[in-house]
């Protein structure tokens, strides 16, 4: 896939601003790439207008494969495979059954979510993050906007959008 | 939200209890009351000449039903007005800041707890020798041939100081305290909630830091002592060491779900109108997250007694599954408190809209008596137990009576707490 290369780059130095010109700059027309902040935002992914993750559906899925899993291969040990009488019980004791099972919802849910986030956000380990401003990994918020995605609008435009959103400084980004 | 503008919200709005809901909730005490008159006829018309004759046991009195009924519905509704205390303290011991509009319907639940206490030690001097089997004097006679040595052994727990087989003073001396500390507790923190409302400022909060600790750590040890003594004792040869906390579960989740049931309520009626979805999320979650804890307890029980199968231990639970009445109540009471909560409550959008919570928690409250039915029947009435009439029309009693004490508590006061420290972080409370 063809990734974009030319970006402009808005640098904020409050949550608040940000939160706030994130809006202002969507309610202008313009289409954000992806905002990179030090830490979490409250509230940023509501203003970018992100839709819902669909990891906790991931998640139930893995989950409901570890349980028939775990279910499965007990089933077959110790009623087919290699029977033993334990406690008096029948061979195959539901109740004994539970927490294996539980155990190995849990882990095939948590693997399973772990994998599919690391798939989707591409991270994995020989994949090259394209850092837009090493900043955002101390003090600064820095929203990026692809120029090719908003061939409507004049460059220039977009840089005055920026700094009248509150922007302390409005940059070129491009890559190779 | 991410925006942290103006709110305008009315903070002294007040709860009405108006004719009209009174009028309902008056409705199905009646109802209750004559479904429980209708019940206790047909026990004292029907089934007692059969059990008259019965070998071995003593005969069956048609009130011992009643008694059993009296002492269920005593534990389950004193367990929801404690936990509406219970919670209260804990959002202030964990400094919580979502919950500050909701504190005031939380803390009163805790106006049931006098009535809860004498309505308990009332039924225990009336039905003692009916609900517990270690009242009997002869138990702890070794002359007598019915002599129990197990029951002797623990007789000091009940009696002392005085002579095993007289007066339960060590018993009846901790159902009091436990009651008069709970009130006590009740007491003072509406005390320094409405010193709150007068004087505002940050030293109640801190105030109430301090007593919701002490408060915990006396909760803490009543509430496993209460789960022993009052419901525990009822089959006494039989014990488990995690009883107290899962009598506690089932009695948080109940109680966490009544409070999640009154808050939709009152928003249904227009009040605390900064209450949003983002909160009802939260008591969504604590309600399925410790319908969980709940279903973790029952089975750790279970399981440990089910795979040692040491006979006094597994009594219990084949004296349950055994019955062809309670049996399947076992399976309904896992059903409605583990599986239905689970998998109705497991996404973020039921969690979030109350028509979803609405079903799911009063399905829990009757999921939760059933659970105390099977902790408490078996054991005071064994065969001749069961879900009929009287056990509806009781349940319905007491529900609407503690609906009547707790919303004309709720109305005495301002619904908000308005100076409270964390409103604004309530408002801006966002999930």
């Amino acid at each position: 896939m063809e990734r974009d290369t030319h970006f402009i780059l808005g640098v904020y130095d409050d949550e608040d601003v940000l939160l706030h010109a994130v809006e202002k700059v969507r309610g202008n027309g313009v289409k954000i790439h992806e905002v990179y902040s030090p830490y979490p935002v409250h509230g940023l992914e509501h203003v970018l207008g992100y839709k819902r993750s669909r990891l906790p559906i991931a998640a139930f899925l893995f989950g409901m494969l570890g349980t028939s899993l775990a279910l499965t291969m007990q089933f077959y040990m110790m009623r087919f495979d290699w029977p033993m009488i334990i406690g008096g019980k029948d061979f195959a004791a539901f109740p004994d059954f539970i927490p294996v099972t539980f155990e190995m919802t849990v882990l095939l849910a948590a693997f399973g979510m772990v994998g599919v986030f690391m798939v989707s956000s591409n991270l994995k380990p020989w994949a090259q993050p394209r850092i837009f401003d090493i900043r955002s990994t101390d003090d600064k918020h820095v929203m990026a906007i692809d120029i090719a995605h908003n061939s409507a609008l004049e460059i220039e435009k977009i840089k005055e959008i920026l700094k009248a959103s509150g922007a302390t400084e409005v940059n070129n980004k491009s890559f190779e | 939200m991410a925006h942290h503008g103006e709110h305008h919200y009315n903070l002294d709005q007040r709860f009405e209890f108006s004719a009209s809901i009174k009028k309902s909730i008056m409705t199905v005490l009646v109802i209750g009351a004559v479904l429980l008159g209708l019940g206790i006829v047909l026990a004292m018309t029907g089934g007692h000449h059969e059990e008259a004759g019965e070998a071995g046991g003593h005969a069956f009195h048609w009130y011992e039903r009643l008694y059993a009924n009296l002492w269920i519905n005593n534990v389950f509704f004193t367990g929801i007005a404690i936990v509406g205390v219970f919670f209260f303290a804990i959002q202030f011991a964990a400094q919580a800041g979502w919950s500050a509009p909701i504190l005031r319907v939380m803390l009163s639940f805790g106006n049931w707890l006098p009535i809860a206490g004498v309505l308990m030690i009332v039924t225990f001097f009336i039905a003692n020798h009916d609900l517990f089997h270690w009242t009997h004097s002869y138990l702890f006679d070794t002359n007598d041939p019915q002599y129990d040595k197990i029951i002797d052994g623990k007789g000091a727990f009940f009696y002392w100081p005085m002579e095993k087989g007289t007066f339960p003073v060590f018993y009846i001396a901790r159902m009091v305290i436990f009651f008069l500390f709970w009130v006590f507790f009740f007491n003072k923190f509406k005390k320094i909630s409405d010193q709150e409302d007068q004087l505002g400022g940050t030293s109640h909060w801190f105030k109430m830091r301090s007593w919701s600790a002490y408060f915990l750590v006396f909760f803490a040890v009543s509430s496993s002592i209460a789960a022993w003594d009052w419901v525990m004792s009822i089959d006494t040869h039989w014990f488990s060491t995690l009883f107290g906390w899962y009598v506690f579960a089932s009695w948080f989740v109940s109680g966490l779900s009544a409070i999640t049931l009154l808050v939709l309520f009152l928003r249904g009626k227009g009040y605390l109108e900064m209450v949003n979805e983002n909160h009802v999320h939260d008591l969504g979650k604590f309600v399925f997250g410790f319908s969980i804890f709940w279903t973790y307890l029952w089975f750790s029980q279970f399981l440990l007694i089910y795979y040692a199968n040491i006979p006094e231990e597994s009594v219990y639970f084949v004296e349950r599954l055994t019955s062809d009445i309670y049996s399947p109540f076992i399976f309904v009471n896992l059903g409605l408190n583990f599986f239905l909560p689970f998998l109705v409550l497991m996404t973020r959008d039921a969690k979030r809209h109350g028509v979803f919570l609405k079903l799911v928690c009063s399905i829990l409250l009757v999921g939760h008596w059933i659970d105390f039915f099977l902790m408490v029947q078996p054991g005071t009435l064994g065969h001749n137990g069961g879900i009929g009439l009287m056990e509806v029309g009781m349940f319905l009693v007491y529900g609407s009576a503690v609906a009547l004490v707790v919303l004309g508590g709720l109305a005495k006061k301002n619904l908000i707490a308005k100076n409270h420290p964390m409103l604004e972080e309530s408002y801006n409370h966002h999930i």
